[in-house]
């Protein structure tokens, strides 16, 4: 059965468009004011796009000064500024509010039948709290920046800052809070607003996925924003905390650091494994293979994701048997992982596949995800982290699980519920298109990466050997490629917003509370809040797709 | 004692909030004031390596009042307990795992005793 969206001409039907989110109120005071999910969901989504290109800027002059072995743009000075604005600005200000804060705002309530998120103006305030944050960020940026790396590790922080570091360790403990109250504010929704008849294990494994997320939120963000503020302390007070000249621990500090950042990484990947098993089973037109073990293997992973910091400090000088034990719990995270890539390709096994644009981000997502999580076992390997730590190797392979896995599933994602947040839907050969793109520019640029690392070529120096230069340039080259397959959807999702075919409320015939209600949906969700009286993905019964007016 | 309700009628839940009388509220602040001239009195004696651990002792105590009274937790069960032990259990694992490092890391690869008690050992089989 095929679940393409056809699309037939009626010149006369841009008729009245029904009452929604997005015409219920105009004007600026309107958006700045509102409380509704869906529309700080897109608030959210601006901003974060906003910072996507700032940090997709600084990759890109990176990309370029890496052209040649001697760099051709930048002083070394302003290399270092460049990937430290690259890590910060996509870590903390792009991939951490990525699918929860856009996806996870809008969809929801959507998705278990409520009105809204349990405390709607909390939710305002994350944003306007994570929006101080990207504007301190800013100012740092664009006043000299700031050259410690993404992880602000003494003493490039401390004893040997030359940059503002106390300002942007503030913008991202600022901007921390505004992950706490989304993560407080989805467990809070999940557990007390779902529908009649919504019981947990009927709910959309994206469900499942947002609540291990919120859960790191809540556990994980306050120990960063502590060891931010501690850094703060000791460079303004002097205190000996984490600086050896003055009585303290240099690692305590990556210690800190990594008790978040580690689980982090689940924040970015987590969601988009959601944002996967929707997908994956809506065009495949078929039930989830093993629903439970999909879902618990979310939890697992949340769980597990705090005991494996240790792995990113095999040689800083952690003791070799705290290393050991940490090597150990790394290589259990392949379990809940594998469950899950085991589970999608056992969902697509005779099932009714179509391969519309999301369907193509999700298959990407599975390859590229897979290679990113079995280069991670090298990395979780005692021996051979000695020989990888610092190079390229890392590079490309938290490159392939943040790139290949999360944005892939962003991507997917926002092409497959987009119908729904607008109401119209964006051109498909288009949209397949750059999905393609994205997926080639991609292994164009970060494959060589892996050699490169395996060869022995150092991250964050804006010089190399001649030897790897063509290396080099092939990962440019991909980079170029890469930035062309995120403008593309940039230009037709923008595009379509005015243009595109209007939608009815279930374009692609899949199954999920948020396809039974109108697109875009009413201010208030649903017209009569829903029974549920079946569980998810229950193919069975799934209506045909839509006929899609233009 | 908080008791949540349901309303049949409704469908929504009703909570009921524990009034907590403000004499308690100001008992409560006051120790905290007195935990904190205590704190600061302590740290000016030298009380040798029990400096860390009196300075935190009194800290835990002043946190533990916070959570109990401010936070309601005496007044509420459930739930809102569950998060509380999680909390303290995810901090238990933070310094438990940095310790292994901290505490391990003087530790040679192998230690002089297992060598020491070893060899006569096998000494004393092989031969």
């Amino acid at each position: 059965m095929s679940t393409t969206a056809t699309v037939e001409n009626f010149p006369n039907s841009s008729a009245e468009p029904q009452e929604n989110y997005l015409n219920a109120r105009y004007g600026v005071r309107s958006w700045l004011l509102t409380l509704d999910h869906k529309r700080i969901g897109l608030l959210y989504l601006g901003t974060i796009t906003l910072m996507f290109v700032v940090g997709g800027i600084a990759a890109t002059m990176m990309r370029l000064n890496l052209l040649e072995p001697q760099g051709t743009l930048v002083e070394p000075e302003t290399y270092n500024k460049l990937f430290s604005t690259h890590g910060i600005v996509m870590v903390f200000f792009f991939l951490v509010p990525s699918i929860p804060a856009t996806l996870g705002n809008f969809l929801i309530p959507l998705m278990i039948g409520a009105r809204d998120v349990a405390f709607p103006r909390l939710n305002l305030l994350s944003w306007y709290i994570f929006v101080t944050g990207c504007l301190l960020m800013l100012y740092v940026v664009f006043t000299g920046g700031i050259d410690t790396g993404w992880t602000f590790y003494p003493p490039y922080s401390s004893s040997y800052a030359h940059t503002d570091v106390f300002l942007a360790a503030m913008a991202i403990f600022i901007a921390g809070f505004s992950s706490i109250l989304t993560g407080m504010n989805f467990v809070v929704t999940i557990h007390k607003m779902r529908a009649p008849g919504m019981t947990w294990f009927r709910l959309p494994l994206f469900i499942w996925s947002m609540y291990a997320t919120a859960l790191i939120f809540v556990l994980g963000t306050p120990v960063i924003a502590v060891t931010l503020l501690l850094l703060g302390v000791e460079k303004l007070l002097h205190v000996g905390i984490f600086d050896p000249a003055l009585g303290g621990d240099p690692v305590l500090f990556q210690h800190m650091f990594w008790f978040y950042s580690h689980p982090a990484v689940y924040i970015m990947i987590l969601p988009s494994m959601g944002v996967i098993s929707e997908l994956i089973t809506a065009f495949s037109r078929k039930r989830i293979f093993g629903y439970s073990f999909v879902a618990f293997s979310s939890l697992a992973i949340a769980v597990i994701s705090f005991l494996v910091w240790g792995h990113h400090m095999f040689v800083s000088g952690q003791s070799v048997y705290a290393g050991l034990i940490f090597s150990v719990l790394s290589f259990l995270v392949a379990i809940p992982s594998a469950v899950k890539v085991f589970n999608w390709t056992a969902t697509l096994y005779k099932g009714s596949i179509s391969y519309e644009a999301p369907m193509l981000y999700a298959l990407g997502f599975i390859g590229l995800f897979t290679i990113g999580g079995l280069t991670g076992l090298f990395l979780a390997s005692l021996s051979t982290d000695v020989h990888l730590n610092g190079t390229y190797f890392v590079v490309a392979h938290f490159h392939y699980v943040m790139v290949g896995g999360a944005v892939m599933a962003y991507m997917g994602g926002l092409h497959y519920w987009w119908p729904k947040i607008t109401g119209r839907l964006y051109p498909d050969l288009w949209a397949r298109f750059a999905a393609l793109i994205i997926f080639v520019g991609f292994n164009l640029t970060f494959f060589p990466q892996f050699v490169l690392g395996y060869l022995g070529m150092p991250r964050r120096y804006a010089m190399y050997p001649a030897e790897f230069q063509s290396l080099n340039v092939l990962s440019s080259a991909g980079a170029s490629v890469l930035a062309v397959g995120y403008v593309i959807p940039l230009i037709y999702l923008i595009w379509s917003m005015k243009y595109g075919p209007v939608v009815g409320p279930n374009p692609f015939g899949t199954k999920g509370l948020e396809w039974t209600t109108q697109s875009p949906p009413p201010t208030e969700n649903f017209l009569r809040t829903p029974i549920v009286t079946e569980e998810a993905y229950n193919y069975e019964t799934a209506p045909e797709p839509e006929v899609v007016r233009v | 004692m908080a008791s949540h309700s349901q309303d049949p009628a409704h469908g929504h839940q009703q909570v009921e909030e524990h009034i907590v009388p403000v004499s308690t509220y100001l008992s409560i602040f006051v120790a905290l004031l007195i935990a904190t001239a205590l704190t600061t009195w302590i740290a000016f004696q030298d009380l040798g390596n029990w400096n860390v651990v009196v300075a935190l002792t009194i800290a835990v105590c002043k946190a533990t009042l916070v959570v109990l009274f401010f936070m309601h937790v005496k007044y509420n069960k459930g739930l809102t307990r569950v998060v509380l032990i999680g909390a303290l259990f995810w901090l238990g694992i933070m310094i438990t795992f940095t310790l292994s490092d901290e505490l391990t890391r003087h530790w040679e690869i192998y230690p002089q005793a297992w060598t020491g008690m070893i060899v006569p050992v096998m000494r004393h089989l092989l031969f």
